[in-house]
């Protein structure tokens, strides 16, 4: 089992485990954000390249840097190696420029998105970006299409995570939309004004990292921290049938396959992912077709967490981070 | 005169065809192959210091060592000649005139790597070199030396000649494989390489056609004599697309180690500079490669002559070097505009960035936009800042090297030109005449 180094973090993890998943199991801020990467998807990642970091040191037996950042999601481990994330200054460097570059045809228009709330490019965009775009060029415009009657595409949202692309390959039976075009004007999109019409095909506005794929029967019915989510589970012939439904009130505004904390679905049984059918997450929208399980435990740090911490006692104020702060303060 | 290891023959009437080919000594080599053990040829090739043509200059013996080779699963060579780098323009040539040494060459590497089947991967505007390669490769296969028991030796060898859509991305190895399998020609993200997994996922060489064909002679009159040719670990032959202000440009071929002032004046080569103009940058190895002005092509930093050699170009790193690249050789005279030459070689970039990684998707453009902009008159010194800011933040940072080679033109030009740069933004009164900038940016001249 190959030792790696992360932020002066150490860890022993299996091999062929990439940077990026050894740094998850540290956690914190060791961990390198992720806008392409999925682990239940295979072969995804590669892409965004939001997830670069530097290895200072390659292995033991080959002890030397790597010239260049390499994508911590697609580069596995060795024994030996050690990497910089936060620690780097110039590394931090290099992945505001990936920031700028994916903020160039993506307008942050949060207030108005679907996502907001549940967005990865938000978070990154406000720990990584700059507070005024440099860009001053028209930026990508098109008409919001409706694949199927489901799923409504804001393609100028759309960060070519190829996420659901392998979703479409790996998790749907037939696969009839892909990527068109090259560089940037690269889209996605269906095969001639074919729709997605596919039992799993829901499972890709869960992938979205950002909002460019958006449930037609959900769109601005709700701000998702309004939302109550509850984990239930149904009889369900075709997936899993675990989910969590966003309610208000009585009324269930919405379903998704359950997630973890790095906004990918959670294995359901065996090992196997959760993805949900587009019966269950569409078409069963009332209390009574679902068994509540209770209130789903939503991380702190999600802005869906507002007013809805579950364990008070796990709020304590960590008194230590206080002091520091008010010792920053009076220096 | 310089030694002729590939042009040799060049020039004889009728040399495309089989006969004219084989009374010059055509396939003999192949037979000669036959006769060795096939790890011996891979060694020859090893010697042979040959170093990849298609740009990167790996060794070519190495590369061939490093094939996995699992029993029970196939494995292939391919050949590249997608060539699309603009001002490289010598695989093309040497296809279109000499069909048959690429067609030997492809069955001596083959044969060498234990391969059944190997494909040739062209470009689809080169139809007409198409056509040519395939009447080619159906006359090899008539003489038995392609096909079912070559030349009666028990081995079974196909040879297919595919054609691509003409993206220049599709030249990137791992791009080309996906495109040959009939896929979007994306690049693949590396490990795994293609020595492991390649064409249907088995381990596969791709290999550019010159360094194909240079297997040939060195098989022929073996490594040691071939490393005998050249300088350094730059060894052999090397071809040379000189193109742009020369009084004869063309595609010559070099023993490499010849002082770059000769290659440019001697009328062995390009016999000097158009009208006795004065010469003043060079891109030396294809549009990817930095450019150089003329005190700095022509003598390195340390004042010794520059020599078209791997290790000579690239003296001095990026900072006072260059790269031997792919061989395409533009020079440029005192005339020339480095700006409005640069925003030719980032719109190529940008129209062929295949989009998948965000740095050269959003970037290349970017950079593009920004010289179209001072190019017009329209550039601030803070535009010319960004610009260098551009290219580093996407240097190194993408999936496969079109972002390297989109960014290092800019960061060159700027480093060697800056000061050109600076013209063009305080002198725009100058330059404004070209409405250009106005009717693709939708702008009103009298407004701006
Ligand atoms: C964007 C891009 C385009 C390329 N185009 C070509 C090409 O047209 N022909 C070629 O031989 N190599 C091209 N290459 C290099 C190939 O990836 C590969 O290194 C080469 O074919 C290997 O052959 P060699 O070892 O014989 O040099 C390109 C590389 C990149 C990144
Ligand atoms: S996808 Fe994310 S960053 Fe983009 S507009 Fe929506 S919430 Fe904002
Ligand atoms: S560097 Fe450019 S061409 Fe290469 S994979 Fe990334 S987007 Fe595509
Ligand atoms: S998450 Fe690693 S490149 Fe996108």
């Amino acid at each position: 089992m190959p030792k790696v180094t992360i932020d002066g973090h150490t860890i022993e993890v299996p091999d062929g485990t990439t940077i990026l998943q050894a740094a998850r199991m540290i956690g914190g801020d060791v961990t390198p954000p992720a806008m392409c990467y999925y682990s239940k998807l295979k072969t995804s990642g590669g892409y965004c390249r939001t997830c670069i970091v530097k290895v200072t040191k390659g292995s033991e037996k080959d002890p030397r840097p790597m010239p260049k950042p390499v994508a911590s999601c697609r580069t596995t481990v060795m024994d030996g190696m050690e990497v910089q994330n936060k620690t780097a200054p110039d590394l931090i460097d290099a992945r505001n420029g990936v920031v700028e570059f994916l903020l160039i045809n993506h307008p942050l228009d949060c207030p108005i998105c679907d996502q907001a709330g549940e967005c990865h490019l938000q978070d990154l965009s406000y720990e990584n970006g700059l507070s005024k775009s440099r860009y001053e060029f028209k930026r990508r415009e098109f008409e919001k299409i409706d694949i199927g009657d489901k799923i409504k595409l804001h393609m100028t949202r759309c960060i070519l995570c190829y996420r659901r692309v392998k979703v479409a390959e790996q998790v749907c039976d037939t696969r009839v939309h892909g990527v068109m075009n090259r560089g940037d004007v690269a889209e996605i999109s269906t095969y001639i004004e074919k729709a997605i019409d596919n039992d799993f095909s829901g499972n890709m506005i869960d992938v979205c990292p950002v909002g460019a794929l958006t449930d037609r029967t959900f769109r601005f019915k709700s701000r998702v921290w309004f939302t109550k989510p509850m984990d239930a589970h149904r009889d369900c012939s075709k997936c899993c049938g675990k989910a969590v439904l966003y309610m208000s009130g009585n009324e269930v505004l919405r379903v998704s396959a359950r997630k973890d904390m790095w906004g990918e679905v959670e294995d359901a049984a065996e090992g196997k992912p959760g993805w949900i059918c587009n019966e269950c997450r569409f078409e069963k929208k009332e209390v009574k077709d679902w068994t509540i399980e209770g209130p789903r435990a939503i991380d702190r740090h999600s802005v869906i967490a507002q007013n809805k911490y579950l364990d008070k006692k796990n709020l304590k104020i960590d008194v230590s981070n206080q002091k520091q702060i008010q010792e920053k303060a009076h220096n | 005169m310089g030694r002729k290891l590939l042009t040799q023959h060049i020039n004889v009437p009728g040399i495309r065809n089989l006969e004219t080919y084989r009374q010059h000594g055509g396939y003999d080599t192949l037979r000669k192959a036959f006769g060795m053990k096939q790890e011996d040829i891979v060694e020859e090739v090893k010697k042979s210091g040959l170093r990849g043509r298609g740009g990167a200059g790996f060794p070519t013996g190495l590369k061939w060592s490093f094939l996995a080779k699992p029993e029970g699963v196939a494995r292939y060579l391919v050949c590249n000649a997608d060539e699309s780098e603009p001002g490289t323009f010598k695989d093309r040539y040497m296809m279109e005139h000499l069909p048959h040494l690429l067609i030997e060459g492809m069955a001596i590497g083959s044969f060498a790597l234990g391969c059944r089947t190997s494909y040739i991967y062209i470009r689809g505007e080169l139809m007409y070199v198409y056509h040519i390669l395939q009447k080619a490769i159906d006359e090899a296969y008539a003489a038995g030396f392609l096909g079912k028991n070559v030349m009666g030796t028990g081995w079974d060898f196909d040879l297919f000649l595919q054609c691509g859509g003409g993206a220049y991305i599709c030249g990137e190895e791992t791009a080309l494989i996906e495109s040959l399998e009939g896929k979007r020609g994306n690049p693949r993200i590396k490990p795994p390489f293609p020595a492991i997994k390649g064409v249907w996922d088995c381990p596969t060489v791709v290999n550019n056609v010159e360094s194909i064909m240079a297997v040939v002679p060195i098989v022929r009159d073996g490594g040691d004599a071939y490393a005998q040719i050249g300088i350094g670990k730059s060894t052999g032959t090397k071809l040379i697309s000189a193109c742009g202000h020369l009084k004869k440009p063309g595609v010559y071929e070099i023993e490499l180690g010849v002082p770059v002032e000769e290659f440019i004046y001697s009328d062995e080569y390009c016999g000097g500079i158009r009208n006795d103009k004065k010469l003043k940058a060079v891109v030396a190895g294809g549009s990817s490669v930095p450019v150089l002005p003329a005190e700095l092509i022509l003598k390195t930093a340390n004042g010794e002559p520059r020599l078209m050699s791997y290790e000579s170009l690239a003296d001095g790193g990026f900072a006072t070097g260059t790269m031997l690249g792919s061989g395409g050789f533009i020079v440029m005279d005192e005339d020339t505009s480095i700006v409005k030459n640069l925003w030719t070689f980032t719109r190529f970039y940008h129209h062929e960035s295949c989009g998948q990684c965000s740095p050269c998707r959003e970037g290349t453009g970017w950079m593009e936009k920004l010289l179209h902009k001072i190019l017009d008159g329209h550039g601030t010194l803070a535009d010319v800042d960004l610009l260098w800011e551009i290219q580093s933040k996407i240097e190194g940072k993408t999936i496969c090297p079109l972002g390297d080679a989109a960014a290092w033109p800019v960061a060159s030009a700027i480093r060697h030109f800056r000061s050109e740069f600076e013209e063009y933004v305080r002198n725009p009164s100058a330059i404004r005449k070209d409405h250009h900038y106005y009717r693709v940016n939708n702008l009103n001249p009298e407004l701006v």
